[in-house]
């Protein structure tokens, strides 16, 4: 029997969960149920229609009702299968930590501090909302330097944070030992609040703004007409909407599945223990800070007087990977001897703790993501369709903000911040195997507490997606990283050369592959180095007619109408101007186009693609990325390797830089040569249908050999294009940014009297001004072999003051100094209102960037750079600030 | 009916030379390498001196004690986690799912494992559902002198049971399907182990002669097929006998020869279940045992085996062998507890040399093989008057399944040389009951953190909590871990599994246990319907 549920009811759920929290048995539940059965006089039937859906009653599915109403919208359904809070939300640890390594998790997580804080003002419920504070312990130099990090950039977007020394930490908490500390990271404004009673506010605060609420309705599946969302079927009948939101925490999977065509949500669960006390002889004060040892792999935070303390282990246990399973859930049980590294680092962290008593080991599953990042937005392939889930055990912290940025998108089509982080459209079908989930997250679910170093790859579910060449890259000694599923070679470690192992190998310092990586930019400036950039997303859009143009002409910032054979480096950009693709486009024919973007585009622009595409059907979109395997031959010499393979004269004049071509490479022919290389370098890219690839990449080694080729990897080419200042999307740009604010204007057609998306928005920013740049950073005072390495997140301080982050960074081995990219903005010293961005503005500046809080000087170029480099190359002007890295 | 049924066997095990000579073959050149590559002496044939010296490797089997000074031979130590490791590396398990609905499987699952102390393993072990008729075959085998039989027998015993149950309609289209050159009937569906040695589908020398088989059970013009008894007692002594006859058959493939010259020369003991509703019958030859779970109406479990050890302690086997042979070689027929002196088990597959009469070893052995790359030699025992010494005769028994028979254990005798089959028993109960619920036995449970922390550090040192998630690799943990009084010793198993690979034998042999369980509720609802 479904129930609307309503105001009086959501003080009745307060006192259950109330009662059973005092209950000494915490998850006794028989008094929910009867109280919940006296309630069956309310029960009502389903609405026919509504705008919106939501699935699951826990933090999420509430947090986006709580917004969306707040926004204006009313006609909201909400569903929940069980009665609301009552999933992960009510066994939550309540712990809120602003603590997180993304900009965009500090920013929700501190959103949701604030929201939470004022919630039992603004709905009278009560929330256990109290400011503890949170400290997190350094057992080691590198965890150290990994909260120093985090440190500098919590205090850049305002929440306040400090490194302590280990005797401060033992005036935070009255029982810590504190022996084996090096230091620790003092986050004061952070809270413990009780979810449960969270969740049920805001369903409270959106109940009183309209959303109807009703418990024990599960959805069975979402309906679907023509790619787009038509309404709800569940188990007491079905209601018409536009929009579905699934906030099914760990049955999210399921649910997406159970869609006539499916809507993959990659995400897992996992069990998690944690343990609950009895009160301390003197109980602990409420305000006891919460204490996060992350190299002892737990929390420690006070509850009624006692402690609640779980961790991470390291070998978890994943569980429903088959699905809801009702075997499982009654094994749901607590398992000792599996929590004893916990404990036992619980007392060496608390030896004063012995003599405390047991209270109860709660077993409440967590969802986990295959790159630990949650996931929210739209389906690529259901049109109304939007997830929140796969909180990675901060459904609290993220709860707020996450729900606020996903009604945004619900409501505008985007939300306010960049979140392609946690986009589901990062993923793809690709990453919805259980076997692979299961796999996953078992290396997912340690890492939260893990170090975090830079260029840290996954160790499972890999070899998915490999090129044909993988096995032969592989014996002559590649190094492989992981992308979209994808292996690409990192770099080739010569065979007398021995690496350390992985675990030794984490490092915020020089890290040992430098030399293989110099070795590897060298022949690509002074000789000739093939790459294997198979991953790379490619389509081809055919028309009978001039469809094709007409479609692309209008999607894409640059004018396409060149000639057939050209290569425009083109953005793809929304109605805000912002990219939402960055990527070169081949005109194959008068009617056909070549299109290749970062690999991880696959699933968003196709996605795009389709959207914005009329129906017709005489224009094609086919994704042919596993038709090519694509290699880039990088160097002065790709030149002569090429012209002997093909008999073809490939100087400037028969083969101009952005240009393509089909020739014959060896005895292959129909390839793809395109006179790029995503560098800056001299060189041709190859697209070669995959069962020439072994043949044409033994030729071009077997004639490259007296020209000195070698293989070389992603880092070099990082290096690469990261000091010819080369955006790379994903990193440097996203849907936020626009072409003006990154020096690309000669990349916009807007003198063309074209009409684009986004074009509007340009020309308004156009006469108003950007209000930020980007911009290259040199560091000047930095010891490459002494001083921490920048990553990208750090802080960019202009004459002291804070202006922004860095995007991505790499060590030039030409410059031999570290380059940095990142944006600059200008803040107003009174009202901290961002204002107009010129190049004298960035000119004039002294600047430092911040890495773990140690300043360096650092010098500032404004794209397109002139003067970088003494010997000024042939293609540098043409093809300057490509897309790369992809 | 019997007896004109064992004429035709050995008939038509005569007539095999011919057919094999007259009909088209097929010589499979894909030879795996495993099979050639390592030859492993029979000890009692490379080394006669040790026939008469009671320390042959042989012997060994029973003096697996560890003592404590040997202990300290060992220093490299294994983690808890590298112990599991290895433990379960063999590990297979698998649910049976109702694929013939019509009948309810009687079988809910089983769990298998295989642990080596010869490297490589001698073990072999096959699961596999009969296609054609219906009924779940496992087995387990034991090589002697190399895997080479085990491995054959392992690969093709089902086949020839398969084969024999089918009815008189589905032979002739399996015949017709071959002579017509069109896609066969598929006989089995094994249910494999990953890391198990691969199982060739049948290769087209055997299947030849399973063929050949076939077409003399189709001249019996028989509706249905064997019984069940008959299928398993002609079975194993048409394997036997083919795999005798093969390397007597002139070969040209060399490959092809040298294998099945190793299969003869090598033996196994093989002991194999078919269940089929609520009809469980067992075919044993040699040391291999198979015993019951049962749980009676109190609650209280027993054990009932189902074999019978064929060695020198079975007084059954010693009257039959003398019965066998005059009675002149009564003192000789079984020294030092083994046959002729030389072998444990008294029924075997393979074996030759203990099979043939000595001028048929001779003139084998003499037709060109390359026996010194492959380690063959010919070697008599002494006393070797009467061949042949050894059978592959099953002793087979049949038991009617109760709802109170809930596992069935099949294990090599290294399990059985450690554990009794009440220890086994109890071992499996216990796991089942930790299994189910993985629950740590905190029955009194601490209530202060520091005491629960060093109940928690003591269960993990002693390796006492559960961490088996399948019942044979706890049968092989406690098989080589417990102690004299049946404890658990965790540094006893880290040193048994360190033990070096030409040590590994001397203290434990390779064990193999595949569990069975039943389904008591199908078993219940088939008496019911009765």
């Amino acid at each position: 029997m479904s129930r609307l549920v309503t105001d009086v009811m959501f003080h009745q759920f307060l006192s259950i969960i109330r009662r059973q929290r005092s209950s000494p048995r915490w998850q006794n539940w028989s008094l929910a149920r009867s109280s919940a059965s006296a309630a069956k006089a309310h029960s009502v039937t389903l609405p026919a229609q509504a705008q919106v859906v939501i699935c699951g009653g826990g933090i999420m599915g509430t947090s986006v009702a709580y917004h969306l109403s707040k926004m204006g919208w009313k006609d909201i359904v909400l569903l929940e299968q069980g009665r609301l809070a009552a999933g992960s939300t009510r066994f939550c640890a309540g712990i809120l930590s602003t603590a997180r390594h993304l900009t965009i998790e500090q920013k929700m997580a501190d959103y949701s501090n604030k929201l939470y804080q004022q919630l039992e003002q603004e709905t009278g419920i009560q929330t256990g909302y109290v400011r503890t504070g949170s400290v997190f312990l350094a057992q080691t130099q590198d965890r150290l330097i990994s909260l120093k990090r985090v440190n500098s950039r919590l205090n850049v977007i305002g929440i306040p944070s400090e490194i302590i020394s280990p005797k401060k930490v033992a005036e935070l908490h009255p029982f810590l030992n504190m022996h084996d500390l090096v230091g620790a990271m003092h986050v004061p404004e952070d809270a413990v609040v009780s979810s449960a009673d969270v969740a049920l506010a805001l369903a409270s605060a959106a109940s009183q703004n309209g959303v109807q609420i009703y418990d024990r309705t599960s959805v069975l599946h979402v309906m679907v007409k023509k790619g787009q969302v038509t309404g709800v079927e569940t188990d007491k009948g079905q209601i018409e909407c536009q929009y579905f939101v699934n906030c099914a925490g760990q049955w999210a999977y399921e649910l997406g599945l159970s869609n006539e065509e499916p809507v993959s949500i990659p995400l897992h669960a996992c069990e998690h223990f944690y343990l609950l006390t009895r009160p301390l002889e003197t109980p602990l004060q409420n305000n006891t800070p919460t204490i996060v040892d992350p190299d002892g792999r737990i929390y420690i935070r006070n509850w009624q007087g006692g402690i609640l303390s779980g961790g991470f282990e390291k070998n978890p246990k994943p569980i429903f990977t088959e699905g809801k399973n009702q075997l499982e859930i009654q094994n749901l049980q607590e398992d000792w001897d599996h929590f004893e590294p916990l404990l036992s680092s619980l007392l060496r962290r608390m030896p004063e703790l012995e003599t405390l008593e047991i209270m109860k080991l709660v077993n409440c599953p967590e969802t986990f993501t295959p790159d630990m990042r949650c996931i929210m937005g739209e389906s690529p392939v259901v049109r109304g369709y939007f997830v929140l889930a796969g909180m990675n055990s901060a459904g609290l912290s993220f709860g707020g903000g996450a729900g606020k940025y996903l009604a945004e998108w619900i409501i505008h089509g985007y939300p306010s911040e960049n979140v392609w982080e946690l986009d589901l459209k990062r993923f793809g079908a690709l990453q919805s195997s259980r076997t692979f989930l299961r796999h996953r997250v078992m290396e997912v679910m340690p890492l939260i507490y893990d170090l975090k170093v830079p260029r840290w790859d996954f160790q499972t579910g890999r070899q998915l997606r490999t090129s044909p060449l993988y096995d032969r890259l592989d014996a002559q000694g590649a190094r492989w990283m992981e992308k979209h599923g994808f292996e690409r070679p990192k770099y080739f470690v010569p065979p007398d050369k021995d690496l350390l192992s992985l675990e030794q190998s984490k490092t915020f310092y020089k890290p040992d592959w430098f030399d293989i990586v110099e070795s590897e930019v060298k022949c690509c400036k002074e000789a000739v180095c093939v790459i294997d950039m198979s991953s790379f997303t490619k389509f081809e859009i055919t028309s009978t007619g001039g469809q094709a143009l007409e479609v692309l002409q209008f999607l894409f910032s640059n004018d396409l109408d060149v000639p057939v054979g050209h290569i425009v480096h083109t953005g793809m950009l929304n109605e805000a101007g912002g990219y939402e693709n960055d990527c070169s486009i081949a005109r194959l024919s008068k009617r056909s186009f070549f299109m290749i973007s970062p690999t991880d585009q696959q699933v968003h622009c196709w996605a795009w693609l389709r959207n914005h595409m009329p129906e017709d059907s005489n224009l094609v979109l086919e994704d042919v990325t596993w038709k090519y395997t694509a290699l880039n031959l990088i160097g002065p010499r790709a030149v002569d390797v090429l012209s002997e393979l093909s008999y073809a004269p490939m100087t400037p004049d028969h083969f101009p830089t952005l240009f393509c071509k089909e020739m014959s490479v060896g005895y292959a022919n129909g390839i793809r040569v395109m006179s790029m290389t995503h560098t800056g370098e001299p060189g041709f890219m190859l697209y070669i249908p995959i069962e020439y690839a072994l043949h044409v990449y033994n030729e071009v080694m077997n004639v490259g050999q007296k020209y000195g080729i070698r293989n070389a990897g992603y880092y070099a080419l990082r290096s690469l294009r990261i000091e010819k200042f080369f955006a790379f999307w994903g990193q440097d740009l996203n849907t936020l940014t626009t072409p003006l604010e990154c020096g690309r204007e000669s990349r916009v057609k807007l003198e063309k009297g074209l009409d684009f998306m986004g074009r509007d928005a340009l020309l308004l920013q156009k006469q108003n001004g950007v209000y930020k740049r980007f911009t290259m950073f040199i560091l000047e005072d930095h010891d490459t072999d002494l001083d921490l390495w920048p990553w990208w997140g750090e802080p960019i301080y202009r004459n002291g003051q804070y202006v922004g982050q860095t995007t991505s960074s790499a060590y030039s081995y030409s410059l031999e100094r570290h380059v940095c990219l990142g944006f600059v903005h200008n803040f107003s010293e009174d009202t901290g209102e961002e204002q107009v961005v010129t190049a004298d503005f960035i000119n004039r500046g002294e600047y430092e960037i911040d890495i773990a809080g140690c300043r360096f000087q650092a010098k500032a170029k404004l794209y397109p750079i002139a003067s970088l480099f003494t010997h000024k190359r042939r293609k540098e002007d043409v093809e300057l600030s490509d897309l790369h890295g992809k | 009916m019997s007896s004109t049924m064992s004429y035709w066997i050995s008939t038509s095990a005569r007539s095999c030379i011919a057919t094999l000579q007259g009909g088209r073959r097929l010589y499979s050149r894909c030879v795996s390498k495993r099979n050639l590559s390592i030859w492993r002496r029979l000890s009692w044939a490379s080394s006669p001196l040790q026939n008469s010296s009671p320390c042959g490797t042989f012997t060994l089997q029973k003096v697996y004690r560890h003592t404590s000074t040997e202990e300290e031979d060992f220093h490299l130590q294994l983690s808890p986690e590298q112990v599991n490791e290895v433990l379960r590396a063999g590990e297979s398990a698998h649910k049976i799912l109702d694929l013939d609905s019509r009948v309810p499987n009687s079988v809910l699952r089983f769990e298998s494992n295989q642990l080596a102390a010869n490297s490589p393993v001698e073990d072999r072990r096959g699961v596999a559902a009969c296609l054609q008729t219906s009924g779940l075959m496992f087995g387990v085998f034991d090589g002697h002198g190399g895997h080479a039989c085990a491995q054959a027998v392992s690969e093709r015993l089902f086949y020839y049971v398969a084969v024999s149950l089918m009815s008189h309609q589905t032979l002739e289209q399996m015949e017709g399907a071959m002579e017509n050159m069109k896609p066969m009937l598929p006989i089995l569906q094994w249910l494999k182990h990953p890391g198990d040695s691969v199982y060739k589908d049948i290769t087209s020398v055997h299947l030849e002669h399973l063929r050949v088989y076939w077409q003399e059970l189709l001249d019996l013009h028989m509706e249905m097929g064997l019984s069940i008894e008959e299928a398993l007692m002609y079975s194993f002594q048409r394997l036997d006998s083919d795999i005798s006859l093969e390397v007597q058959a002139p070969l040209e493939d060399e490959a092809t020869k040298n294998l099945s010259l190793q299969v003869a020369f090598s033996g196994a003991t093989a002991c194999m279940a078919h269940v089929n509703g609520v009809h469980l019958h067992v075919a044993n030859a040699g040391d291999c045992r198979a015993i019951l779970g049962v749980q009676g109406d109190n609650g209280m479990w027993s054990c009932l085996p189902l074999t019978h050890d064929h060695n020198a302690w079975n007084e059954a086997e010693l009257s039959r062998l003398k019965r066998e042979h005059p009675e002149t070689e009564d003192r000789t027929i079984v020294i030092d507890d083994r046959l002729l002196g030389v072998l444990m088990p008294c029924r075997a597959f393979g074996d030759v040399q203990l099979k043939w009469s000595k001028e048929l070893q001779r003139s084998v052995l003499e037709r060109g093989f390359d026996t010194e790359a492959l380690n063959i030699y010919q070697f008599t025992p002494s006393h070797y008057y009467t061949p042949p010494y050894l059978t592959a005769k099953p002793e087979i028994t049949y038991h009617r399944l109760r709802p109170q028979d809930k596992f069935l254990v099949l294990a090599s005798d290294g399990l059985w040389d450690m554990l009794g089959n009440e220890d086994v028993v109890r071992l499996v109960v216990g796991y089942l009951s930790e299994a189910g619920r993985h629950k740590p036995d905190l029955a009194q449970r601490p209530t202060k953190l520091g005491l629960m922390q060093s109940l928690l550090l003591q269960r993990k040192a002693s390796g006492l909590y559960a961490a088996d998630q399948n019942a044979a690799t706890h049968l092989i943990r406690h098989a080589i871990g417990s102690n004299e009084y049946g404890e658990m010793e965790p540094e006893r198993l880290a040193a048994m599994l360190t033990l070096p690979e030409d040590l590994a034998r001397m203290y434990r042999d390779d064990i193999t246990v595949t569990v069975v369980y039943f389904n008591s509720e199908i078993i219940d609802a088939y008496y019911r319907g009765d």
